[in-house]
């Protein structure tokens, strides 16, 4: 059985490990098998294992990915792997990030759904096939992971941008027909904080695990925001 | 917030009208000396035309209304300079790049 040089980030500095190397082998599995074989001081984070609940996510060999199904065979380098923290986010211990920011991000750019319909009220009627309920489906699989928050170096570069994954929520918000609350979205995500901070670099397209656009959507609300800046209604 | 929205707003359209005019720029710069023509030539023939004097100034109006947006997310994200002061400073700034450019485009049509 061959084996996997592993370093692994650790407040300031790295350490390393040698974990047996397996078929089908995660970076997610990498680490559990240190912390239950090698280090039960590591400190990581991580639930459902299938992709689905946006808590692995780290650096792996420079780039931030769901560890979960990131095979070890794809990300590797002549069989090292180098395992840290996901970036832009500050650290409580080893690879596990506080996500508070992230999510009162979420909040900050109106991403709950605000309906004004009663229990009395018929439903709201969208056709699949219709042009806001497609741009919105685009990018509803979200599983708040972080990786495109971490990937992105307007972020980094201005602490107080709202970032890619919140943005993109907002994105499916202003495409839903039934929510009652578009002006306070649009005033939420727009200007130097928001969406018109965007170079459009697209690394959070590039990282994104779910294959969602988060660079599109934020385009749309550039477009969306610009549009009722115009019309007096921002 | 609107401001912001707006400025974004001006530097995109800037931004397509800067597209074209740096093409005819170019073609014209390429075009006009393949031939050896000197500055004296190119003078005669920018002098007190209008067409060209109309042209060159919508450029400077562009460049006026593009740079200065575009100064002020490189200061903010790499010098951290946000606020009153940058605005002002840029304000300036475009001021400065606009009587410059005018001054130069006067200078070729009369």
């Amino acid at each position: 059985m061959s084996t996997l040089q592993v370093r692994v980030r650790r407040g300031d500095a790295f350490q390393a490990y040698d974990v047996p190397r397996h078929e089908s082998q995660t970076v997610l599995d990498v680490v559990t098998h240190i912390q239950r074989h090698l280090d039960p001081t590591l400190a990581y984070r991580y639930a459902c294992r299938v992709g689905m609940c946006g808590s692995c996510a780290m650096t792996v060999n420079g780039a931030p990915r769901w560890t979960c199904r990131t095979h070890v065979d794809k990300v590797a380098r002549n069989g090292r792997l180098e395992i840290g923290p996901l970036r832009n986010l500050p650290v409580i211990r080893d690879l596990v990030t506080d996500m508070r920011e992230f999510f009162d991000k979420w909040a900050r750019a109106q991403g709950r759904f605000k309906g004004e319909r009663k229990r009395g009220d018929d439903f709201a009627r969208v056709a699949p096939e219709s042009e806001e309920r497609r741009l919105a489906d685009a990018g509803i699989e979200c599983i708040n992971c972080g990786v495109c928050y971490a990937a992105c170096d307007v972020v980094a570069r201005n602490p107080d941008y709202l970032g890619p994954a919140a943005l993109n929520r907002a994105w499916t918000l202003v495409n839903d027909a039934r929510d009652a609350a578009q002006t306070e979205r649009l005033r939420a995500v727009a200007g130097d904080a928001g969406c018109q901070a965007c170079h459009t670099h697209v690394s959070c397209t590039e990282r994104c695990p779910k294959g969602i656009s988060p660079t599109a959507g934020i385009a749309g609300l550039k477009r969306a925001t610009l549009g009722a800046a115009l019309r007096g209604r921002l | 917030m609107k401001t912001q929205v707006l400025l974004w707003g001006a530097q995109r359209a800037s931004a397509a009208v800067l597209a074209l005019c740096v093409l005819v720029h170019l073609a014209t710069l390429i075009y006009a000396v393949q031939g050896g023509l000197s500055a004296a030539e190119i003078l005669a023939r920018t002098r007190g035309n209008v067409a060209w004097l109309a042209f060159y100034t919508l450029f400077v109006l562009a460049v006026t209304v593009h740079a200065p947006i575009g100064l002020r997310a490189v200061l903010g994200e790499w010098l951290g300079w946000r606020g009153r002061s940058r605005d002002a400073a840029l304000w300036i700034f475009a001021i400065v790049l606009c009587a410059l450019g005018l001054r130069a485009v006067i200078m070729v049509f009369a």
